[in-house]
């Protein structure tokens, strides 16, 4: 039996300490230890995108990560996206161009977008689709994720544009 | 789907790293981005003893412009290679190359010394490395040595690496002023590993190709340099005949695999299509230099 290591974890703002296993995933951890089981598990091999969050600010696969990695570090999740009644502009964007029908990708998409759009702010829409390419939907067919992309792309340029203006 | 049980130790030097390797045995594994290794893991293709995780080595992510080479830290990310203005600036094949590597989320983590060690056939950085003449720099608890890039890929996953060893640095010679280049690569879906890729430099002096280095992936065990359409290119003038015979040269040398993405005979059709067009492209990138 492999001792346990003792690990300080940041997620969604709150602060952690927990004993992992070293061959723990992320995504287990996030799901099994924390119970965040918005970050879907689809693969298990880096292929499908749905684990997707961020890891100090960038987009990461969480089963391509072990948690005993991430003493000290920032992760976010779709959980700390938004709320049901006060959606974050990319998970208002999915809605209002219905990018989604199972759900089952909607949390990888939605981690990889954040990341997508903070490197790429003014992303066209080949650049969405390279951005994407790595999240697999098996129900859109894409189109209106992409309209999604580009919606919150927009909105979210709008907003900034707002802000230094005020 | 979940990896088998191994003990983890975070290195903070590169010495504490290739000590645990040497304490491990020969069943240790360093673990840098990870890209590659997890999904081994959680196959369970492989069951190290140890991962030694170099994550938390100070500098051994870096770009650094030394003179006429550069040098690269094991430890660099694929997205910092890709917004590398040096890379840009003075191997920009290499920068063009960056962008057909796996997906966003893979190259925010993702390594260069992780990609060299991990040796995919498909994989962009190990045929970038062959083309451009990287020196790779490795240590052991026995001292460092240097293998070029030439000398390391021994087949599928297989490399020149010893047990105990680590690669801690890349070193690429910067391309000459005007050097013409070209990444022709073709997949099923962006980021995807490829069906076939072809990378070409060469230089055009008094209106002939010198300098011509073409390399390959995609279609063989490893990466490959096409030594036979290198040979046949350099010195002439460029023609569509001289292209012609390089691109022949190119099909007969190569023997790819059959799979479930191409079969053999496509393969080698696409890297003669892919190095005719690369040919081109770098010839053009290269007149442009010498009369813009």
């Amino acid at each position: 039996m492999v001792e346990p290591v003792a690990i300080r974890i940041t997620v969604n703002g709150v602060e952690y300490e927990k004993s992992v296993e070293p061959r723990l995933l992320l995504s287990d951890f996030l799901r099994n230890d924390l119970g965040l089981t918005g970050t879907h598990v689809g693969c298990e091999h880096g292929v499908c995108g749905a684990c997707t969050v961020l890891v100090n600010g960038d987009s990461a696969r969480s089963c391509l990560f072990l948690a005993v990695q991430l003493d000290g570090a920032q992760v976010e999740t779709v959980e700390g996206l938004g709320t049901v009644h006060a959606l974050h502009p990319i998970q208002k964007a999915f809605h209002d161009c219905h990018a989604l029908q199972c759900g089952f990708c909607t949390p990888g998409m939605l981690m990889t977008t954040i990341d997508l759009l903070k490197k790429s702010p003014l992303a066209n829409d080949e650049q969405i689709r390279e951005g994407l390419s790595g999240n697999l939907c098996r129900c859109t067919g894409y189109e209106n994720i992409v309209r999604a992309v580009r919606m919150a792309a927009d909105e979210l340029k709008a907003r900034e544009a707002n802000e230094a203006a005020s | 789907m979940k990896p088998p049980p191994f003990e983890y130790l975070a290195a903070d030097s590169v010495d504490a790293a290739v000590q645990a390797l040497a304490d491990s045995g020969g069943d240790g594994k360093i673990i840098a981005g990870g890209q590659s290794l997890l999904p081994m893991l959680n196959f369970r293709l492989l069951r190290p003893s140890v991962l030694v995780d170099i994550n938390r080595i100070p500098d051994l992510a870096y770009v650094r412009d030394d003179g006429d080479r550069i040098r690269i830290g094991p430890l660099t990310r694929h997205h910092a290679l890709e917004t590398s203005n040096i890379v840009a600036t003075e191997l920009p094949v290499l920068h063009e190359a960056m962008g057909y590597v796996a997906h966003l989320a893979i190259r925010n983590r993702g390594t260069i010394g992780g990609s060299l060690s991990h040796a995919d056939p498909a994989a962009e950085l190990p045929m970038m490395s062959l083309l451009l003449d990287a020196r790779l720099e490795v240590q052991s608890l026995a001292g460092r040595r240097t293998i070029e890039a030439q000398d390391f890929f021994l087949g599928a996953l297989t490399t020149a690496l010893e047990d105990g060893e680590m690669l801690v640095e890349v070193n690429l010679p910067k391309l000459r002023k005007g050097t013409g280049w070209a990444f022709e690569e073709v997949a099923r879906r962006s980021g995807d590993f490829a069906l076939a890729c072809v990378a070409v430099t060469l230089n055009a002096d008094g209106g002939k190709i010198s300098d011509v280095r073409i390399g390959m992936m995609g279609v063989g065990e490893t990466p490959m340099r096409a030594t036979e359409a290198e040979r046949l290119l350099a010195g002439q003038r460029y023609s569509d005949a001289v292209v012609a015979a390089a691109v022949e040269a190119i099909r007969v040398a190569v023997e790819p695999n059959t799979d479930l993405h191409a079969s053999s005979a496509y393969r080698r059709h696409l890297v003669g299509i892919l190095a005719q067009r690369a040919i081109a492209k770098a010839w053009d990138r290269a007149m442009e230099a010498a009369h813009g």
